[in-house]
């Protein structure tokens, strides 16, 4: 198990038009800034949200939301 | 060609123009020391661009391996680092593009979209072929099949170039057909993904990372990016090794490199100097080292601008005490960037100064990323706002918090690297011009001149 | 004309009506998306589920339609006409006009399914496909039969076809009307005090 990454989130900024739902569907981890567009908790998704963050990257409308892959 | 290096080098600034002769620090690289003034790069002073033919006399044919790959080596062994502002170093780049899938593509980037920097435009115009011979071995070292030349254009200059590359292919010294591609004038022009998308075919805007580059770049191929003046530096390590390379410079930091130096007189000059050589032999930043601090009327700069637009603002005294050196500078959060130096002469707002470029920065953001579109343009008005005591005016203490808070929500939030350059250099400003700041919220400015002094292009 | 077949018969026309409903309601629900709004009373990503479950609804439904179409005896439509355009015997122009709107369908709804595998750039490009598909079928459901040529479900065809419309010039002027992001940029450059909210959205989208 050492030296595993976990999976983060991260976002493509130019794809991203600040709807939201991410925020919605994973509070826990995503914020919005007083603009609207997301702001990323930068620790790795711990484990009893893995499911629910791969919802939300599913279900962004733009598809900028991204999990990087464990290595 | 002579008519021509002597109109060359207009810096984009105002002001006299010429080659510096003013000496520059010695090498410290094993061996003999490089004779002073240091010219690489740059013709030494008075004398005129080099033709093909004296190009080949002074430094003979491009000293092609015969493999890729064999220079990557030599390269690193001399530590050559990028020229571009980043300071990345060279050999792993080729090496990277080397290993890549795909036909890989050498583009030169001559598209210095800064404002106040002038020496690859110089370069380009005083010694071409020191750079046409850097892409010729680059593309050797890569294996790459297609060669690009991108940088800004007008008819002359295109017609000129194109009649160089010409002349270089029928006296068969280049492998490869270098193709001149136009760059727009943009800040962003020479960000690496937007180059890759200018070349492409598509407009010049930044793309989202991974992958990068020298994975996926021109039409998807691998692409090695480099400045022009780097790719100088290579043809010169090709032909007289790493250790001639290590005679100036410092151990950490060898070499030279070209800066922009924009003196408090409102002269700008262009010189070559060896890293490590201090600031104040550079910039005329008044007596070295002031028994009481630094009182800003006593110097003839207020404050030094250090490495570019996205590079930071240092106080005079603190200038004047460190070298241009990465090593150096980094503790003070500046690093040598793009080698633009600007003493801002006393009785100029540094407030005001920072807060045009800010707005020339805000101007230029490519307006892909919410944060970016949306946080920089904040950022510069409220600097504006901040700068602003006509009549006395009081600006609100809160903008200082509003800046904060702004500045933390573009830092890396972007597609490139601009909202976060832009952060580190109102950052610095906001700590160097701190008593400016002290005054004008007390609706007092120190500045007794108005005149704009760093060239925001042409723009407002 | 036996039980069974009318049986089939109607069922396929009244599965065409509600694929009319579903396509309509998907392609308004995707338009309102494109404008990040949300609907009364729903979180956002309800919108998002909502456009995606009845998607996925409507290709059930579209399945029975064609289904029941070709299993009918009455009017001799082949498997093959069902999907291939224009090859059909009976009405092959408007059932062709029909084949081509479940090929354009299949295309979207498929790549949307796999779209973080394609990449963005090609999922959106067939995503624009669905603009192509719903006259498409609108047009097929006029012409394959008198249903929806008068009566009832010829004002519903109206009323789907004015709210899509109406729908999509909303979202093209709000999309101009999204001040060029240059002119919000110089007016917040302009203007001394900083904190108004107003969010730049992008330029062209």
């Amino acid at each position: 198990m050492s030296g595993r990454q976990e999976a983060k989130l991260a976002v493509n900024p130019i794809a991203c038009s600040g709807h939201g739902v991410c925020a919605e569907l994973l509070p826990e981890l995503i914020t919005l800034d007083e603009w609207g567009y997301p702001l990323l908790a930068d620790i790795p998704v711990p484990a009893h949200l893995a499911r629910q963050a791969r919802r939300t990257v599913t279900d962004c409308p733009a598809l900028a939301l991204l999990l990087t892959k464990p290595t | 060609m002579t008519t021509f290096a002597q109109q060359s080098s207009q810096p984009t600034a105002g002001g006299q123009t010429g080659s510096s002769t003013r000496p520059l620090g010695p090498g410290h690289g094993a061996g003999q020391s490089e004779p002073r003034p240091i010219s690489r790069l740059l013709p030494p002073p008075g004398k005129p661009a080099l033709d093909l033919g004296a190009h080949l006399r002074r430094h003979g044919q491009v000293p092609y391996r015969g493999r890729p790959g064999q220079l990557i080596e030599d390269v690193r062994v001399a530590g050559l680092t990028g020229k571009g502002g980043a300071a990345f170093p060279v050999h792993r780049k080729l090496s990277a593009v080397l290993a890549a899938q795909g036909r890989p593509v050498v583009v030169a980037n001559g598209a210095e979209g800064e404002p106040a920097s002038a020496k690859d435009k110089a370069l380009l115009l005083l010694n071409p072929h020191l750079v046409l011979d850097g892409i010729q071995l680059a593309a050797e070292a890569t294996g790459a099949s297609d060669a690009v030349l991108y940088v800004t254009l007008d008819a002359e200059k295109a017609h000129w170039l194109n009649a160089l590359i010409a002349q270089r292919r029928s006296a068969n010294l280049d492998r490869l057909e270098v193709r001149l591609v136009a760059a727009p004038h943009k800040f962003l022009a020479g960000q690496e993904s937007a180059l890759a998308n200018r070349i492409s075919g598509g407009p010049a805007l930044p793309s989202f990372a991974p992958p990068r580059v020298f994975e996926r770049g021109v039409d998807g191929r691998p692409t090695f990016v480099s400045n022009v003046e780097t790719l100088a530096h290579l043809s010169l390590i090709a032909r007289y090794g790493p250790s001639w390379f290590a005679r100036a410079g410092t151990p950490d930091e060898p070499g030279t490199m070209i800066c922009t130096l924009h003196h408090a007189d409102g002269r700008v000059d262009l010189t070559e100097a060896a890293l490590g050589t201090p600031l104040s032999d550079l910039l005329d930043l008044g007596p070295a080292v002031l028994a009481n601090g630094d009182d800003p009327l006593s110097t003839p700069a207020s404050a030094v601008l250090i490495g570019g637009y996205h590079g930071a603002w240092l106080p005079t005294a603190t200038a004047a005490r460190i070298t241009l050196a990465n090593a150096a500078l980094r503790r003070h959060g500046a690093t040598v960037g793009a080698g633009v130096l600007a003493a801002l002469p006393a009785g100029r707002c540094g407030l005001a100064e920072t807060a045009r470029v800010a707005r020339y920065l805000a101007l230029e953001s490519a307006g892909q990323c919410g944060p970016c579109r949306n946080g920089l343009p904040r950022i510069a008005g409220a600097l504006a706002d901040l700068a602003d005591v006509t009549g006395g005016r009081r600006p609100d203490p809160a903008l200082l918090h509003d800046l904060d808070r702004w500045s933390g929500l573009v830092y890396r939030r972007g597609a490139c690297a601009h909202p976060d350059g832009t952060v580190r250099f109102v950052t610095s400003a906001l700590r160097t011009f701190d008593a400016e700041i002290t005054a004008h919220r007390h609706g007092r400015c120190t500045g007794t001149s108005n005149r704009a002094f760093l060239p925001v292009g042409n723009g407002e | 004309m036996d039980s069974s077949s009318t049986a089939l018969w109607y069922v396929s026309r009244a599965t065409g009506v509600v694929c009319l409903l579903l396509f309509t309601a998907v392609i308004l629900l995707g338009l309102l998306m494109s404008r990040q709004g949300k609907l009364p009373g729903l979180p956002k990503f309800g919108v998002v589920h909502l456009h995606r479950y009845l998607s996925l609804l409507a290709v059930s439904f579209i399945t029975v339609h064609a289904a029941t179409a070709v299993a009918d005896s009455f009017v001799n439509i082949s498997l093959a006409s069902a999907i291939v355009p224009f090859v059909s015997k009976y009405e092959p122009f408007w059932l062709g006009l029909g084949a081509v709107s479940l090929d354009l369908m299949i295309a979207v709804i498929a790549t949307s399914l796999i779209r973080s595998r394609i990449g963005r750039r090609t999922w959106r490009a067939v995503h624009w496909l669905a603009y192509a598909c719903w006259p498409i079928a609108i047009a097929h459901s006029i012409g394959s039969g008198p249903d929806v040529q008068h009566g009832p479900l010829l004002w519903l065809t109206v009323a789907c076809t004015a709210a899509v419309a109406i729908a999509i010039v909303a979202r093209t002027a709000a999309a101009l009307r999204a001040a060029p992001s240059d002119a919000q940029i110089r007016a917040l450059l302009a203007d001394s005090h900083t904190r108004n909210r107003t969010r730049i959205g992008a330029a062209h989208r």
